[in-house]
């Protein structure tokens, strides 16, 4: 890849000009985070009146803790399960979508639609109708001899969190598939289509290797909405519940900060939460960059 | 043009003639939402127009969480409210920050405040007082668990509404006899499952909850709340969850409890004595009857009182001088026995003065609202013993989520009884002894 270089003629004017943003990444971002980063090595007393420098306690307390290692599968199955529900739908959704001649558009717009919810309220939403007591959906599981109760039971917590999140995000998978699959040139299709090829084996052999970027970038931002944007859901419905079977990171991170009030341990998390983000943006940003450009 | 700017000036003017005479102004973070809030800022209101050296500005927080934790956080930017209402879970929390609270038995001193605590319940001083029997925050809206029934229930399945069940032995088969019937799907539900169905259970039964006089005695204290009797009344509540007798609420507060109640699912509901309001105003088709919490008979043929749950009004240290003269006048106001009943009788909460029962006594409103007494009763009925004049715990806000986890785990069928009751108690000495460590 050849780089460009644009030369300014002023030497201080382009530092200048990233000011702004700078400012904005130091305030909010490199500050918050070297403090979390000196806290996560403190033990602390909610007012802040005793603090004691404890090395590497809160981390080690947390690989020991089999709540936290517990918190870790359930982040792992709630994070493959809405990513992949997420982006097989809505690759359904958007190839079925772009089929369409005349309706395309009036289909495309209606299932934009839930990406405009906010996660909260989209999370009260499929509480409320899976809800044991008063939930219409709940009502009719019953019919079909289910008993749905995701107050006690785990899996039943786990498929609503899951659902919530998961019909969130497929509208914005959607609308990259869409995108993708019109820039398939048209001319490779037909061509497989006259040396006989059929639709089946013209999405797999040709579409849906040309959709691999897009695939790819999905699969990313995807696993990070879903470890990182679903705290919303998460605390409008199950807050983690029952008996912590729904706790991804992100949400013990806020429960034993803010409820607990035990700061050493929620900085010590907030610190591995961040290296996550950095080796998914790292891969983010070593794959697709090389990816994109065949 | 030149109106506008003399209309402008005068605003000006005026506002800073409020200015430079303003009473002094004093924040009281609360967590007192809805109905209960537009009460507790008339009240404020109310005092501010009997002196106007003073004005007490309440601010709502959100829930009990984010009042707390959003004062801590203001407390370590110096941008601390001078009053906080803190939940009874947080007591511990407060106790252990010493430098952060100034005990009310000292502000009322150094203000030269009158201020007799033997005025107050006993039930509700020893919650908040520390060792040496000092009340350390002042009692506000206190309020215990009791059990509600609907009559009209109790009458289909052939039961007389007017007896409610007094022991256990009694729920079950009233319940029974509810599910039975087809009166109710099912026979009792709960709110807060870790405050009514093991901290209560323990403090009426006489059992300790804890080494250390129920922690009151030091941060070293080991948990024993899984003693047979806690063990044999969760086995009772699974039992009862497979045969209807019991539907679970919800972990937590047990948001799900109230509607099973009003929606007449359920025939029995235990919850706090604050739940009153909400009870009469939901129950339009049935009437309620009101009863103690019941108890195991042959555990014990003299139940003690219930513990209080609520919370209190802690004051903050670090604040001008001027404004902690003010914050003793505003509490000796909200002591008044006139200002207590009427909060009492408006919501469900305990009067925590006798003279504010007294009051009520002397006004007949016990008599025209059956019922109303029952708690109070229940609170007062013995002298609070070392096991029932409450428990006092740092983190116990997290170990209270913690029993109410293994409680769900339990009734999921992932536990038995003594294995949730016992990972309870070994999570929770953990979460002691962090505490312990971050404060000793």
């Amino acid at each position: 890849m050849q780089t460009k270089r644009t030369v300014f003629p002023n030497r201080v004017l382009p530092y200048l000009l990233l000011l702004p943003q700078l400012l904005v990444t130091a305030v909010f971002f490199l500050w918050p985070a070297a403090q979390a980063f000196w806290q996560s090595f403190l033990r602390e007393d909610a007012f802040g009146f005793k603090t004691t420098f404890v090395w590497f306690a809160n981390y080690s307390k947390l690989f020991a803790d089999p709540n936290y290692l517990n918190s870790m599968r359930v982040t792992a199955i709630f994070s493959i399960s809405v990513t992949v529900l997420a982006m097989v739908i809505a690759l359904l959704l958007a190839v079925t979508a772009s089929r369409m001649l005349r309706s395309s558009k009036v289909y495309s717009t209606l299932l934009v639609w839930p990406y405009a919810i906010a996660p909260a309220i989209a999370g009260i939403l499929w509480w409320f109708m899976f809800n044991p007591t008063i939930g219409i959906l709940t009502y009719a599981l019953r019919a079909f001899g289910v008993n749905w109760n995701h107050m006690i039971n785990s899996t039943d917590a786990m498929i609503l969190i899951v659902l919530a999140a998961t019909w969130k995000q497929i509208s914005y998978n959607f609308l990259f598939f869409l995108a993708g699959l019109q820039s398939v040139p048209k001319s490779l299709e037909e061509a497989a289509a006259i040396d006989g090829a059929g639709p089946v084996k013209r999405f797999w052999t040709i579409v849906f290797p040309l959709l691999s970027p897009t695939t790819f970038y999905l699969m990313v931002i995807n696993v990070v909405y879903a470890m990182f944007d679903t705290f919303g859901v998460i605390h409008a419905t199950t807050e983690g519940g029952p008996s912590r079977a729904t706790e991804i990171l992100v949400y013990k991170v806020y429960f034993d900060g803010f409820i607990g009030l035990n700061l050493g341990s929620s900085a010590a998390q907030s610190v591995i939460l961040m290296l996550i983000v950095i080796a998914l943006t790292g891969i983010q940003f070593r794959f697709i960059e090389r990816r994109v450009q065949y | 043009m030149n109106k506008l700017l003399l209309a402008s000036t005068a605003l000006a003017a005026m506002t800073f003639a409020t200015a430079a005479d303003a009473a002094t102004k004093i924040q009281w973070w609360h967590a007192m939402g809805g109905e209960l809030g537009a009460k507790l800022e008339e009240i404020a209101a109310d005092f501010n127009k009997t002196q106007s050296d003073y004005e007490i500005v309440p601010v709502y927080k959100g829930s009990y969480d984010e009042a707390l934790t959003g004062a801590i956080a203001a407390f370590r930017a110096n941008e601390q409210p001078a009053i906080i209402q803190v939940y009874e879970v947080g007591t511990g929390t407060m106790m252990g920050a010493k430098g952060a609270v100034y005990p009310i038995y000292q502000l009322m001193k150094d203000m030269g405040e009158p201020f007799d605590q033997s005025k107050f319940l006993s039930a509700v001083v020893g919650y908040y007082s520390d060792t040496d029997g000092n009340i350390l925050s002042l009692p506000f809206n206190s309020s215990t668990p009791m059990m509600y029934y609907n009559k009209d229930v109790f009458k289909k399945a052939g039961l007389d509404p007017e007896v409610a069940p007094k022991t256990w032995k009694e729920v079950e088969e009233f319940s029974q006899k509810i599910v039975d019937s087809g009166a109710a799907k099912c026979g009792f539900t709960t709110g807060w499952i870790a405050w009514v169905q093991l901290e209560n259970l323990n403090a009426i039964h006489d059992q300790p909850y804890s080494t250390k006089a129920n922690g009151f005695g030091g941060l070293d204290a080991e948990f024993t709340f899984n003693n047979d009797l806690s063990v044999r009344h969760w086995e009772n509540l699974k039992k009862w969850q497979d045969s209807h007798v019991f539907e679970f609420g919800g972990p937590g507060g047990g948001d799900n409890a109230p509607p099973l109640f009003y929606s007449q699912e359920c025939a029995i509901y235990m919850n706090s004595s604050a739940s009153r309001a909400g009870v009469i105003n939901n129950a339009k088709d049935f009437e309620v009857g009101f009863a103690p919490l019941p108890y195991y008979d042959d555990v014990t043929t003299d139940p003690k009182n219930s513990i209080i749950g609520g919370a209190t009004l802690w004051t903050l240290q670090g604040r001008p001088a001027e404004e902690y003269k003010g914050v003793a006048k505003f509490f000796t106001y909200l002591s008044q026995p006139e200002v207590q009943a009427a909060w009492h009788q408006f919501t469900g909460y305990l009067p925590i003065t006798q003279a504010a029962y007294d009051l009520g006594i002397q006004q007949g409103y016990y008599e025209k609202n059956p019922g109303s007494d029952i708690a109070i009763k229940q609170l007062t009925r013995v002298t609070p013993t070392e096991n029932s004049k409450g428990i006092r715990y740092g983190n116990y806000v997290q170990i209270r989520n913690v029993i109410s986890d293994e409680a769900v785990a339990m009734l999921g069928g992932q536990k038995t009884a003594k294995e949730a009751l016992d990972d309870a108690v070994a999570k929770g000495n953990e979460l002691l002894r962090e505490f312990q460590a971050a404060n000793e």
